[in-house]
Parts: structure tokens; C-alpha cells; sequence
């Protein structure tokens, strides 16, 4: 698979609710974000979870997204951050 | 299995020193309640070694191996990047590799070492389950696998900070780092003011797990 976002792409990340191993969490489904850095391709946990063999490797992205954009209402500073491991499957562009 | 509970009122002062002629509820054992994984882990265990694939001895061996990491590997390494430029530039662009330079083998884990400055702190959290720079800091604490800091670390970071008596400036950026896949992340403390004549043993000593977690700062000397 091609890796299709590079760091500072705008990406956004699906709102979706399947069942099963998922390590994408609920509270970031639907926000927006940005790269920070490719991780490499691993082997599919969703799949991993269920004695599949996870292939093909999907790329995964460390995304930033703005504390502010993941709570309406978060206390602390504009500039605060949340990085988060998903991916490429999980990302849309933004 | 079964315990006894509440045999009786605990109305009085209690004296161990003397028999008193009734029986005391015992202490929850840890592993008082088999919970369908516990039996379930049980059984495959048995299973593989009955069958031969594995022994016992060797099982426990692993657990011993994984009880025997501690925070002082983690800290070599900070206390390294301290005193060693290229060895933190090397650290910081690939945590694996440079740790493997030091004759830590991390195995399979990539390793994200994120850096402490004046201007931003780095936090750790898995808010999925319990993942943590093992190799390098030994087993989680109990807090770090608790549903309260695991979901209160993303939404508040900075009143989960100050609880542990971690209090920064507004104009400080926190950047929290949910371990939600396959890396593991290391914070990498700033040093200390007054440690310049210090060499990396006494460097190490002042690096506390709670420091590479992130909810800390390194002590000073």
C-alpha cells in the first residue's frame, strides 16, 4: 500500500463504529488533525486480533490534533496538543 | 476459594496479641476470583506444556525476566542524552536504534523518545490498554493502567499534572502522546540546573520513572 499523507498534511479521522479489535479510540473519531510523522507499516491489528495474518502491512501516522479541536471545552493552553497513533485506513484527507 | 466475610460485628478495639474466640474475615487474596480470562490463560498454559511447546520453568523465567526491568535502564539512557550530543540526536531521531547502541535490545518495539524543552512538556498515556516502554522502564504502575488517568490524561492533562504536584506555566505547550499502536514513547526530561560537574551515574540517579512517563520532573541534586 502507498503511503498517501506526509507530515503537515490535514487529515481527518473517520467517524465510524465498527465492531471488533479497533486501536483507532472513539474520543478522536470525526476530528481533524495533522501528520506529525509516518511510523512505518505493521501488520493489521484488526485483523492481528482475530488470528489473520494482519496483511498487507498498513502504514501508520502519528497525528496531532489541537487540544482544542478534540474538546470544545478543554481548560488548559490554545497551543496544548494530543498525538495519536491511527492508521492510514482510519484518515481521510482534510 | 471462598472467603468468609462479615462473620461478625467489628464493634471492638481489636488485640492480636490474645485469642478472642472468633474469626477474622481474611484479606482479598489478588487472585481470589477467576474471571474468565484467569481461567481461560490457565488452561492454555497447561495445555502448552502439557503438549510439550513450553515448560513451566520456562514461564516462569519470563515472568522473572519481566520483573527484573526497572526505570534504571530508562534513566542510562536520559542521563546519556544528557551528557552526549550525538548520542541524543541519535536518540531522538530513532529511539530504537540508539538504545540498541547502548545494548538495550527493545526487540520488535519502535521507540519514540520525545524531548522536554522550556517551552514544551510531554506527557505519556495508552488510553486503549496499558502499553509502556517496558524494556526500558520496567512494569506499569497501577495509576498508569487506571480508567481514571488513562481517559482523564487526554482530557485534562494539565489538572492530572498538578495532582501529581507537576504544576507549568500556560505559556509551557503540553503535548500528550496516546500510545495507541505499535510505538512506545519515552519522555526525555530536561537536566537539571546545578548538575554541570555531575557524570552520568549521578545524572541517572536523579531520573525518576515518573520523569520519562511525564507527569514528573527529573529531582534535583
Amino acid at each position: 500500500m502507498t503511503v498517501r499523507f506526509a507530515p503537515g498534511d490535514k487529515v481527518r479521522v473517520r467517524l465510524a463504529y465498527p465492531p471488533g479489535h479497533v486501536r483507532t479510540p472513539f474520543y478522536i473519531r470525526g476530528k481533524s488533525g495533522s501528520i506529525e510523522r509516518m511510523c512505518g507499516s505493521f501488520r493489521n491489528p484488526e485483523e492481528l486480533a482475530y488470528a489473520r495474518s494482519g496483511e498487507p502491512h498498513r502504514p501508520l501516522y502519528r497525528v496531532r490534533f489541537r487540544q482544542q479541536d478534540v474538546w470544545p471545552d478543554y481548560s488548559g493552553a490554545p497551543a496544548d496538543t494530543i498525538d495519536v497513533e491511527i492508521f492510514a485506513h482510519w484518515l481521510e484527507p482534510a | 476459594m471462598s472467603n468468609a466475610p462479615g462473620d461478625h460485628e467489628h464493634g471492638h478495639a481489636h488485640d492480636h496479641g490474645h485469642e478472642h474466640g472468633h474469626r477474622h474475615p481474611p484479606q482479598a487474596d489478588h487472585d481470589d476470583r477467576l474471571t474468565y480470562y484467569k481461567v481461560m490463560e490457565i488452561a492454555v498454559r497447561e495445555l502448552l506444556i502439557e503438549k510439550g511447546h513450553i515448560t513451566a520453568d520456562e514461564v516462569r523465567a519470563a515472568i522473572e525476566a519481566m520483573d527484573a526491568r526497572s526505570p534504571a535502564t530508562g534513566a542510562k539512557v536520559v542521563a546519556r542524552a544528557w551528557t552526549d550530543p550525538a548520542f541524543k540526536t541519535h536518540l531522538l531521531a530513532d529511539g530504537t536504534a540508539a538504545c540498541r547502541s547502548m545494548g538495550i535490545d527493545m526487540g520488535p518495539t519502535r521507540l519514540v523518545v520525545v524531548e522536554n524543552t522550556p517551552e514544551v512538556h510531554n506527557m505519556v498515556v495508552c488510553t486503549l490498554c496499558s502499553c509502556y516502554p517496558r524494556f526500558l522502564l520496567g512494569l506499569p504502575p497501577l495509576w498508569y493502567k487506571s480508567r481514571a488517568y488513562r481517559s482523564r490524561a487526554v482530557r485534562e492533562p494539565r489538572v492530572v499534572l498538578s495532582e501529581f504536584g507537576t504544576h507549568l506555566a500556560d505559556n509551557v505547550t503540553v503535548r500528550v502522546h496516546d500510545s495507541t499502536a505499535d510505538m512506545r514513547y519515552l519522555v526525555l526530561p530536561m537536566r537539571p540546573a546545578g548538575t554541570d560537574g555531575m557524570d552520568e551515574a549521578a545524572l541517572a540517579a536523579l531520573v525518576s520513572r515518573d520523569s520519562m512517563i511525564g507527569v514528573s520532573l527529573p529531582r534535583r541534586p
